[in-house]
């Protein structure tokens, strides 16, 4: 099996995508000639030319706002928002018209777009290039979020995307395009052709939405997490020597509350890690659902690392960035509690 | 050294408040048949005064006059008579149900009749309108049933909605009628969208967006005016211009641009303006438009100058921002009189007939209205389930979807 990067197992999902059905339309800034300035879309405009790929006005509302219109015609929109932290212009027809078309038209109309935008932090961005809005996006019914942590995930879960019938906000950890990354930023990062999971299948495959994955099956606590998160808490796990059972959420929305809770069960300790500010993120909700579904068998209270309620710093990234030493004091915390 | 001088904040103020006298003299109207009619294939830059002048086809004496004139035949044109007289009188008896506590909101076309009612019939079918709320027209004159429209506005079991939409916010796909939201100017990028698919695919059909003059300050009319431009997409994009946001007059829209239409020409979109209140000019205008997209020529932007001759709402009070006989001060008239007019001048209409036709209108839209009342209103008769609730929100109820349904135990 092929190994690849997180890019170009993303470009192999709108490849392997844009192949199958005439209806998938890649499109946003800088997409089109160019291929995308971290290269996810490169090749794509001449191998199915300018009506299939193509580059956009610099107008995230206008990017999501036409999407939405092609898929109530019948295409499916695969667009790329640049960056995370400037998804907002469109945030009014995310959630107030794509979230909701087939709703308030009882299926009259649907709305089959994926947005893809590169998301999360640990790479020097400052406040507009490491942002992780994923919270914005799971408190709006009628979106599914999605956030991949390797190549083999990517693509597969790319493909899952854009074959939905539902909108998709695709976030993509741009830390982790090329390698993984446990936050150990004084160490070489590793390249994806040296991990198992930069191993990717040629050609079509899916890997579910909705869907997480134990990556590492423990009994002393629970980690849930997702995108470059997962690599931390391994690397916390190992450092402090507990057993962890890292789950990988890979959806936040649907989320699978089955393997959370059957994990959370059998270890009685919960540990949620996300990149994203603490206050009224997605981990408020992992929280509350494991308190409510697993309250009497937790032996300490769920433990949430987090980024800081600020906005993302330049000069102060590792301080900012939840990285290993401070996931690892939250595993030995919530074990001594 | 400069001269150092106070800065003065500037707002735009209406000509007239309540208790004044309505005053339009200061509207330009051209004469009838005075405005020229290009060809589809027009330079844009060529026809730059157009979006300053008013297209008019029918003049003072009710005759059909200049270029723009002959687009509809005889039946056509009765037909269109009484498209316009049943959405009047469809808001008559939809306002007064509201009144009666049957439904929780409703919205009025009066004055503006015309502008949705002809232009629907410039359309082919599969064609399809990204409208507001004001555009129901578009549903009558294109044959969707009046008591489907009711079942909507009553929320009761037979709504095609399922209860899930606030009355008036119609959708139906089969009638080129996409579904309304109560978020202003979205859909007018969307229509751009729309039209660009159809020029992905290289099909035949085009789209129509539609904006109030308020909303032309929305951002996604920028969006939809810029990829409009860019991909050249076969879009009508329709500016209707009733003069009013709720209160707020429509200089505050518009500020210094002169005219709606103006904005278009410095996208390279061609714009014409047309006189909303007559229903030929703006059935030969919609005609171009439509024309100019389906022959891959591009978008047109279209201000239909008219007037908002209600309440903004059943929630709303005129006579609190504008005099109250405004409306009859107004200089391009009423839409259903003039057309009207039209007729008789021709010889094609009477008094008597109109009489007539306008108490048979009302029969079926009361039979309608009783048909609507069998499955229900808002607050008595039949509903939709509280399942429906739940259902729609995906293809697929996911998991907590079907937790939360059982928890409210439907």
């Amino acid at each position: 099996m092929p190994r690849m990067t997180m890019i170009e197992a993303i470009r192999g999902a709108m490849d392997v995508s844009m192949e199958r059905d005439d209806n998938v339309v890649v499109f946003g800034e800088d997409v089109g000639y160019f291929g995308g300035v971290f290269r996810c879309t490169q090749g794509l405009q001449q191998k199915y030319g300018k009506s299939r790929c193509f580059d956009a006005p610099i107008n995230e509302l206008g990017i999501v706002g036409t999407a939405i219109g092609m898929a109530a015609y019948g295409l499916k929109p695969c667009v790329e928002i640049q960056f995370a932290d400037y998804v907002y212009p469109a945030y009014d027809q995310i959630v107030s018209e794509a979230a909701r078309l087939r709703y308030r038209s009882n299926g009259g109309f649907t709305c089959p777009i994926v947005i893809r935008m590169p998301t999360g932090g640990g790479i020097f961005g400052g406040q507009t290039h490491s942002q992780s809005p994923e919270a914005l996006f799971t408190h709006v019914s009628g979106l599914k979020v999605v956030v991949p942590s390797n190549p083999h995930d990517a693509k597969g879960l790319l493909i899952s995307a854009i074959e939905d019938p539902d909108p998709v906000i695709f976030l993509e950890p741009k830390r982790l395009y090329n390698g993984p990354f446990d936050g150990h930023h004084d160490r070489p990062v590793t390249a994806w052709s040296k991990h198992e999971l930069g191993e990717v299948p040629e050609g079509h495959f899916t890997v579910p939405l909705g869907k997480a994955v134990v990556r590492k099956p423990g009994a002393d606590l629970t980690i849930l997490a997702y995108g470059t998160m997962v690599y931390v808490a391994e690397a916390a796990a190992a450092e402090t020597g507990i057993d962890a059972e890292i789950i990988d959420l890979r959806t936040l929305l649907p989320l699978d509350l089955d393997t959370i809770v059957a994990s959370v069960k059998k270890t009685g300790r919960c540990v949620v890690v996300h990149e994203a500010t603490l206050t009224s993120g997605f981990g408020a909700e992992l929280a509350a659902l494991v308190q409510e579904n697993c309250f009497f068998h937790l032996e300490a209270p769920v433990a949430r690392v987090a980024g800081w309620d600020t906005p993302y710093p330049h000069a102060q990234e590792w301080d900012y960035f939840p990285g290993p030493a401070r996931v690892g004091r939250a595993l030995t915390e919530t074990m001594e509690a | 050294m400069t001269e150092s001088t106070s800065l003065r904040f500037h707002v735009p103020e209406p000509e007239v408040r309540p208790g004044g006298t309505p005053d339009f003299s200061k509207v330009p109207i051209p004469k009838a048949g005075s405005v020229e009619r290009p060809p589809v294939d027009v330079d844009p830059r060529a026809i730059r005064d157009m979006a300053y002048s008013i297209i008019r086809v029918l003049n003072k004496e009710g005759e059909a006059v200049g270029p723009w004139a002959g687009t509809l035949s005889d039946e056509e044109l009765a037909e269109g008579l009484r498209h316009m007289m049943t959405l009047r009188s469809f808001d008559a008896r939809m306002q007064m149900a509201q009144r009666q506590g049957k439904t929780s909101f409703y919205m009025q076309h009066m004055g503006e009749e015309a502008v949705s009612c002809a232009f629907r019939r410039a359309l082919e079918p599969g064609d399809m309108n990204f409208p507001t709320y004001r555009q129901a027209g578009l549903l009558i004159a294109g044959g969707y049933p009046l008591v489907e429209m009711m079942n909507q506005i009553y929320s009761n079991e037979a709504d095609p909605l399922k209860g899930r939409q606030l009355p008036i916010m119609y959708s139906s796909k089969e009638h080129g009628f996409f579904s309304i939201s109560g978020n202003l100017g979205t859909q007018f990028v969307q229509a751009v969208g729309w039209a660009m698919a159809s020029a992905i695919k290289n099909d035949a059909k085009i789209a129509a967006g539609w904006i109030g003059d308020g909303s032309t300050a929305e951002s996604d009319f920028h969006a939809a005016l810029v990829f409009a431009s860019t991909y050249r997409a076969p879009v009508v994009l329709n500016i209707v211009n009733n003069q009013w946001a709720i209160s707020t007059f429509q200089g505050i829209a518009r500020g210094g641009s002169g005219t709606f239409a103006a904005r278009g020409l410095g996208f390279g979109i061609p714009a014409l303006r047309v006189d909303g209140n007559d229903y030929l000019a703006v059935h030969a205008v919609a005609k171009w438009a439509v024309e100019r997209a389906r022959k891959n020529l591009g978008p047109t932007l279209v201000e239909y100058v008219t007037y908002r001759v209600g309440a903004h709402s059943t929630s709303d009070d005129p006579s609190a921002y504008r005099p109250k006989t405004e409306s009859e001060a107004w200089p391009l008239g009423d839409p259903v009189i003039r057309l009207k007019n039209h007729l008789i001048v021709r010889g094609l209409w009477s008094e008597e007939r109109h009489k007539q036709t306008e108490a048979e209108i009302l029969d079926t839209v009361i039979s309608a209205q009783k048909e609507a009342e069998k499955h229900g209103t808002l607050h008595a008769g039949g509903k939709p389930s509280a399942r429906d609730m739940f259902e729609g929100v995906y293809a697929e109820m996911p998991p907590h979807l079907r937790r939360q349904r059982q928890q409210a135990g439907v």
